[in-house]
């Protein structure tokens, strides 16, 4: 028969999109997404699943909203389409970057065109919308980084509605606010970016609320993610997984392969990586091969590489390739891999017990002897996956003949982390290796190991030609690392007035099949599991135990949040037993000025826990209260209120982690803050300027930015432990530092002299005395000194000046024969380690330079009978030590109170079960419930302003908080999360049973 | 590489898909996730695609003298939009649930129910609606009812040659009301734990004059409760969530899965029966004030 319409292959595509006519040539069947991506090189909407979960890609077609991931290029045929790189229709799109910019409401950025569009569609409809309507607009859009208040925040202001929606309030009360947040919206909103100077404005700089430095890309849909750039010609790679947990397996001819597939250049298996095929985050541990050598311990092990043409590889299926399967009988879970008899996962770790962790301190015996109550139980806890929305992606690219060197950009938390990785399996000097990051559209600690990035480096190594690839979600959730589950025993004691007077825990945690982050958690989990509260004697034991379940690594937390629900669950059932207030026990026991921890540490400075609890009091009185009222009348939808506290030591477990900034002055005057620190989202880029621009005097808006490039900024450690505020942070101001005192010092001004810098004139004010140095004077820095630094080539980059200035730094230009107007003539550099000491085998010592602490209050509704939980507000206190940019902080917590609540409530990663988004649940706007925020600024002296870390700290407190409402509102003592409804109904179930 | 037909008229949509073994794609909202998770696992492969979207003629709801006929391109937002009696009142606050509004804006009724999906939020609604889908091939139309269209687990009795052309409610005898409850794990874009559809039509004494009360997620093939309708007939609307026991429930099938155990989803469709009558009944109540 006759096709008419005839069947088309590819066929042309007109449509209109943002407001201009296009036509294209596209697979009728390929997405719409992907068109506009790969055929249009409009890479501003973003693909995060490719199935409609996660919104990332929304777009109007014809001006409803989208998910151009599920529409065929064929039927845009004819529509109006409108992207994030479009105004909107009536300019609304543009009205609301201005607006999520000024709220902090993109903090990575790759769900913002999303959310901006699915917001487009809702304003374009609905001039002055509720914040019910705005919820409704964005639901079909996840973000993983913000919790998504200020966005919602953002989108009503775009409206121009009231934020005071009596519905659901975010208060602040920030003792920091400088109020400059609206003079910085206003230039943005008339169309000054950031880099120009902001002057005066921003003076102070540490406490403003500067918008973020690479916000504006991010808000356009020009930020460059590690799936939206690749060299032109680049080949592209796909990974053959195992579908099986425990494995062995025999290749076939996989050159008959290659030979028979037309535009399949390699496919790669173990015995193609040059070097050693290992990687791993321990010297010692380097157990997870880049290719499985005949052998896979967990399901979604990469085997193969098919590296070709991208029709090849997206056109070969696993079943045409020739691999033999032997499967053996997975350890799934802790208990099978402990269990008497159970094989040996890896040679010569015979118990399967990776690493183990302790601290012991006074007499656990004695003291739960002498208590007037103790508390014991277990509790679980399920993988959880990072789930940030942008899927690993990246491209290497082979330089000079030979190769001579090898440059990987990818989306990373730890640029000279992977460069040693990649230096390994490819058997070269570090010297050879170069890692570019992109913008990194979320990591919580899942971007810390390498995924795609030693798979990249063999392919253009062996293949002598850039290679690409971009991960599935599927593949992304499969094969990289998530939160270990745990299983946890504990015990604790109390005196009568609540004193603990012992703690006891015996943590076993599900590292998978892989070491990667398993030691640091046995590590850190043994110096916090006792909670932030003063206890004579502890004994905490911890294990890291390896299964053939997916590999557990680095999450915002590394153990802590799971030991957390623990620790806050005896600590209520302190309080129930001796009848004691929940929050007043906690206050009576919180860690103090003075206190010693259980590991011995003396807390001289920034102890705020006190202060955040009392800074709660009120509101914890007043939420009981209302709590009763509710109940009083409502057998059915229950409320509670539960409470918790948190510490998280800043930086590494007793491990050196220095970080090294530099900054440079060039001839024209042109400053540059070379900055290895990634920003992946939770704002270290805008940190780390504030505290540079603050201790050296220029304002913000006179530097440009350098950021994390192995070959042009000093390694500033990973972007992990809420360290790179503090570690960076220090290193940032002291390179500031020295910068302003060689400048002091050339003019001979005393330390209050004020600076100003006009081209390449540096005016230096000193009370009345006023110098001019004319930097274009000044003798060359590498002329100056006879040995050129590793790092003097960085003299030689300059950064594109775009319209966005500062903005648009990332992308920057390096000029190969240096650049005359930019030689450096002075430069300050940074480097500060945080001062710990080793632990001793009782784990004594100084682990940490300084503690986050926190106090969360949850207020929670159950349905007793379908039990299902709604969380109706978030109260936290945070002692930030300083907060640097209140904004970005408050953003922190939002995000990581989202997160805390999903580990509660929602979220478990099952291998094989819930390897997408639509199975793992990860919250939604609809879920977040209004979140009211203390910051409490108990300054850490070791810190840069005062400042310490947050990142980890926000999510800590939050489980166990509604666990405490739950049971507040229920009797139900939940010791497993999630509290999936069934499994609460279950235990609502038990409990009458019970009764 | 995959071959893509999209037709301008049913007939040459039909005559491609008597000829060749192609997949229809409507809104494509569940056809690119399977998709996806394939090629997630390494399987690339894809069957030929018709594409039904540029037969207009097939979007959109008009009202019959004895029925409402919708279009299979209807999609969940023209549902929301559209100008319809309580009687859909169910029917609508499901499309208003499911995924997100993305979704909604592209995902059709008639792919709803052709995905047969457990979970399909749509077809409890269909069931108690009491529709029949209209089927259309080279050889003509056919009507079969919504209880008969689904024959097991994600699979219709729509045949290789066929395409759904619309689905058709009938009007019933006496004004009904209807209600839907969806229990997911949290707000927006989930899958159902359990839902539950009903249509009622009360006399003016406040007697159930009929009912039809369907369950899904809890069978492979979302059911109507038969044993609970008879039950119904002839009580108070007021009355009506006492009449519900765990006995008119027994014909469910729940599993363990991913979302919930199956004794938690016999235990919560039996709640959320309740929930949906009391509701009724309390709407019936505001109405008579
Ligand atoms: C993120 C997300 C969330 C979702 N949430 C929900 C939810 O909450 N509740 C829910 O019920 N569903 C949900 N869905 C599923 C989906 O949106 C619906 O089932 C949708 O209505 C399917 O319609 P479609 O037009 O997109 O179908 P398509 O994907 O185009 O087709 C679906 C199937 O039906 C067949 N088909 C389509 N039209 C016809 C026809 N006229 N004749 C014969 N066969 C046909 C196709 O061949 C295919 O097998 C969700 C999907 C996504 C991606
Ligand atoms: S990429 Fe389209 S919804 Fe995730
Ligand atoms: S800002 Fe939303 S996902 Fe990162």
């Amino acid at each position: 028969m006759q096709d008419r319409p005839a069947a088309r292959d590819i066929s042309q595509v007109s449509f209109t999109l943002n407001g201009q006519p296009v036509s294209v040539a596209a697979a009728p069947f390929a997405s719409l997404a992907d068109t506009l991506r790969s055929e249009l090189k409009l890479t501003g909407t973003k693909i995060g699943c490719e199935a409609g979960d996660c919104g990332a890609c929304t777009v109007l077609l014809d001006g409803a909203q989208v998910c151009a991931c599920l529409v065929p290029a064929a039927q845009a045929e004819g529509a109006r389409v409108d992207t994030v790189e479009g105004p909107g229709p009536d300019a609304v799109t543009d009205r609301l970057r201005t607006a999520f910019l000024a709220h902090g409401a993109a903090q990575c950025g790759i769900c913002t065109p999303g959310m901006l569009m699915a917001a487009t569609d809702l304003l374009a409809r609905q001039p002055f919308p509720s914040r019910a309507d705005v919820e409704d607009a964005i639901g079909g859009v996840l973000c993983r980084c913000t919790g998504y208040l200020k966005i919602v925040d953002a989108v009503l202001d775009a409206a121009g509605a009231t934020r005071s929606d009596p519905g659901r309030p975010n208060t602040v009360v920030s003792p920091s606010n400088h109020g400059l947040q609206d003079s910085i919206a206003l230039r943005q909103a008339h169309g000054g970016g950031i880099g120009q100077p902001i002057d005066a404005m921003c003076t102070p700089v540490v406490g403003a609320r500067m918008p973020r430095v690479d916000g504006w890309p991010k808000v356009t849909g020009t930020d460059a993610f590690g799936a939206d750039a690749a060299p032109a010609g680049a080949l592209w790679m796909r990974v053959v997984r195992s579908p099986h947990a425990r494995a062995r397996f025999a290749l076939g001819d996989l050159a008959a392969v290659v030979t028979r597939t037309p535009g399949l250049v390699a496919i790669l298996s173990a015995k193609d990586v040059p070097g050693e095929n290992s990687f791993g985050i321990f010297p010692n541990m380097k157990d997870q091969p880049v290719l499985a050598p005949g052998l896979v311990r967990f399901r979604g092990e990469a085997v193969l590489a098919l590296v070709g043409t991208r029709q090849a590889v997206e056109t070969l299926s696993d079943a045409e390739l020739p691999i033999a399967w032997q499967p053996e009988p997975p350890l799934a879970g802790i208990a099978a891999a402990l269990a008497p008899g159970a094989p040996a996962l890896h040679a010569g770790v015979t118990d399967n017990v990776l690493a183990r962790g302790n601290l012991k301190c006074g007499n656990v015996a004695a003291g739960h002897a002498s208590a007037a109550a103790s508390a014991e139980g277990c509790f679980e806890t399920a993988f959880v996956e990072h789930a940030y929305i942008e899927p690993e992606a990246g491209y290497a690219v082979p330089v000079g003949p030979g190769p001579d060197r090898i440059e990987v950009t990818a989306c990373t938390q730890a640029p000279y982390m992977d460069l040693d990785e990649v230096a390994r399996v490819l058997g070269i000097a570090h010297a050879r290796v170069r890692i570019r990051p992109t913008a990194c559209g979320g990591g919580f600690g899942g971007k810390l190991d390498v995924s795609v990035q030693p798979l990249l480096a063999v392919a253009a190594w062996l293949t002598k030609r850039p290679v690409r690839i971009v991960y599935t979600r599927t593949e992304s959730m499969a094969s990289t690392t998530k939160r270990h589950p745990a299983s946890i025993w504990a015990k604790s004691s109390a005196d009568a007035g609540g004193r603990l007077t012992a703690f006891e825990m015996q943590a076993d945690f599900n590292t998978g099949a892989y070491a990667s982050w398993g030691p640091t958690v046995a590590n850190r989990v043994p110096v916090h599991g006792m909670g932030p509260y003063k206890v004579a004697n502890a004994l905490l034991r911890t294990r890291a135990v390896y299964t053939s379940d997916t590999p557990a690594g680095a999450f915002r937390g590394f153990g802590v949040p799971q030991a957390a629900i623990a620790h806050e669950t005896l600590m209520d059932d302190l309080a129930l037993k001796l009848g004691i207030d929940r929050w007043a026990i906690r206050r009576r026991n919180a860690l103090d000025h003075g206190d010693a921890t259980a590991s011995g540490q003396i807390l001289r400075h920034s102890a705020g826990l006190p202060r955040c609890l009392d800074a709660l009091q009120g509101d914890w009185d007043a939420a009981l209260a209302r709590v009763a009222r509710h109940n009083a009348s409502s057998p059915r939808r229950r409320r509670g209120a539960g409470i918790a506290c948190m510490w998280y030591g800043c930086g590494n477990t007793s491990l050196s982690n220095p970080s090294s900034m530099r900054i440079t002055l060039a001839r024209d005057g042109t400053l540059t803050f070379l900055n290895g620190a990634v920003d992946i989202g939770q704002g270290s880029s805008t940190i780390l300027l504030q505290i540079a621009a603050e201790a050296l005097g220029l304002p913000p808006g006179a530097f440009r930015m350098v950021v994390g490039d192995t070959d042009l900024t000093a390694d500033a450690g990973k972007t992990s432990a809420s360290r790179q505020t503090l570690v960076s942070g220090n290193a940032a101001r002291l390179a500031a530092e020295d910068l302003r005192s060689r400048i002091l010092a050339l003019a001979n001004a005393g330390p209050a002299a004020s600076l100003s810098l006009e081209g390449p004139k540096l005016v230096i004010l000193d009370g009345e005395a006023s110098r001019t140095i004319d930097l274009a004077n000044l003798p060359a820095l590498s002329e100056s000194k006879a040995n050129s630094r590793a790092e003097a080539q960085i003299s030689t980059a300059v950064l594109s000046s775009s319209k966005h200035g500062l903005a648009d730094s990332i992308a920057l230009r390096q000029a190969q024969g240096g650049v005359e107007d930019s030689v450096v003539v002075l430069e300050g550099l940074g480097t500060w380690d945080p001062p710990t000491t080793a632990l001793d085998e009782n784990g004594q010592g100084i682990p940490y330079a300084t503690y986050g602490f926190a106090a969360q209050m949850a207020e929670v509704e159950v349905d007793v009978v379908l039990g299902t939980v709604k969380v109706l507000e978030i109260v936290a206190a945070h002692d930030v030590g300083r907060a640097i940019n209140p904004t970005l902080v408050e953003g922190q917590i939002h995000g990581g109170i989202a997160q805390g609540l999903g580990l509660a409530l929602m979220e478990e990663f099952i291998p094989g079960r819930t390897e997408n988004l639509h199975d793992y649940l990860i919250p939604t706007v609809g879920d977040m419930p209004p979140v009211k925020t203390y910051l409490i600024e108990d300054a850490e002296l070791d810190g840069p302003f005062g400042a310490k870390g947050v990142g980890e700290p926000a999510l800590v407190a939050t489980a166990p908080a509604i666990l405490g409402a739950i049971r507040h509102a229920t009797g139900a003592r939940l010791t497993r999360v999630p509290v999936l409804p069934h499994r609460l109904w279950e235990a609502l179930r038990g409990k009458e049973a019970a009764q | 590489m995959v071959a893509y037909y999209r037709p301008a008229s049913l007939d040459e949509a039909l005559a491609i898909r008597a000829a060749r073994d192609v997949m229809i794609l409507a809104g494509g909202t569940d056809i690119y996730p399977a998709k996806a998770a394939r090629a997630g696992w390494g399987d690339m492969r894809h069957k030929d695609v018709l594409d039904i979207s540029r037969l207009a003629d097939l979007r959109g709801i008009s009202a019959q003298a004895d029925h409402w006929r919708i279009g299979a391109l209807t999609t969940w937002t023209d549902l929301i939009r559209a100008d319809l009696p309580a009687l859909f009142d169910g029917y609508r606050r499901a499309a208003r649930e499911v995924g997100g509004v993305q979704i909604q804006n592209r995902g059709t009724l008639a792919g709803n129910i052709c995905t047969a999906s457990p979970a399909g939020d749509g077809i409890p609604n269909l069931l108690a609606l009491d529709a029949r889908i209209e089927l259309a091939s080279g050889q003509g139309r056919r009507l079969v009812p919504m209880t008969a269209f689904i024959d097991g687990y994600r699979h219709t009795v729509c045949r290789a040659d066929e395409i759904v052309t619309a689905v058709l409610v009938p009007r019933p005898a006496t004004p009904a009301r209807s209600h839907f409850l969806k229990l997911g794990a949290r707000r927006y874009l989930v899958i159902s734990i359990v839902m539950a559809a009903s249509v009622v039509e009360i006399g003016h004494d406040g007697r159930i004059g009929a009912a039809r009360v369907a369950v899904g997620s809890c069978s492979a093939v979302p059911q109507r409760l038969g044993a609970l309708e008879n039950a119904l007939v002839g009580q108070l609307v007021a009355a009506a969530p006492d009449v519900v026991a765990p006995i008119h429930l027994a014909t469910l099938a729940p599993i363990d899965d991913i979302r919930a155990s199956g004794a938690y989803r016999r235990h919560a469709a039996l709640a959320l029966v309740r929930d949906l009558l009391s509701e009724l009944a309390a709407d019936a109540e505001r109405r008579a004030a």
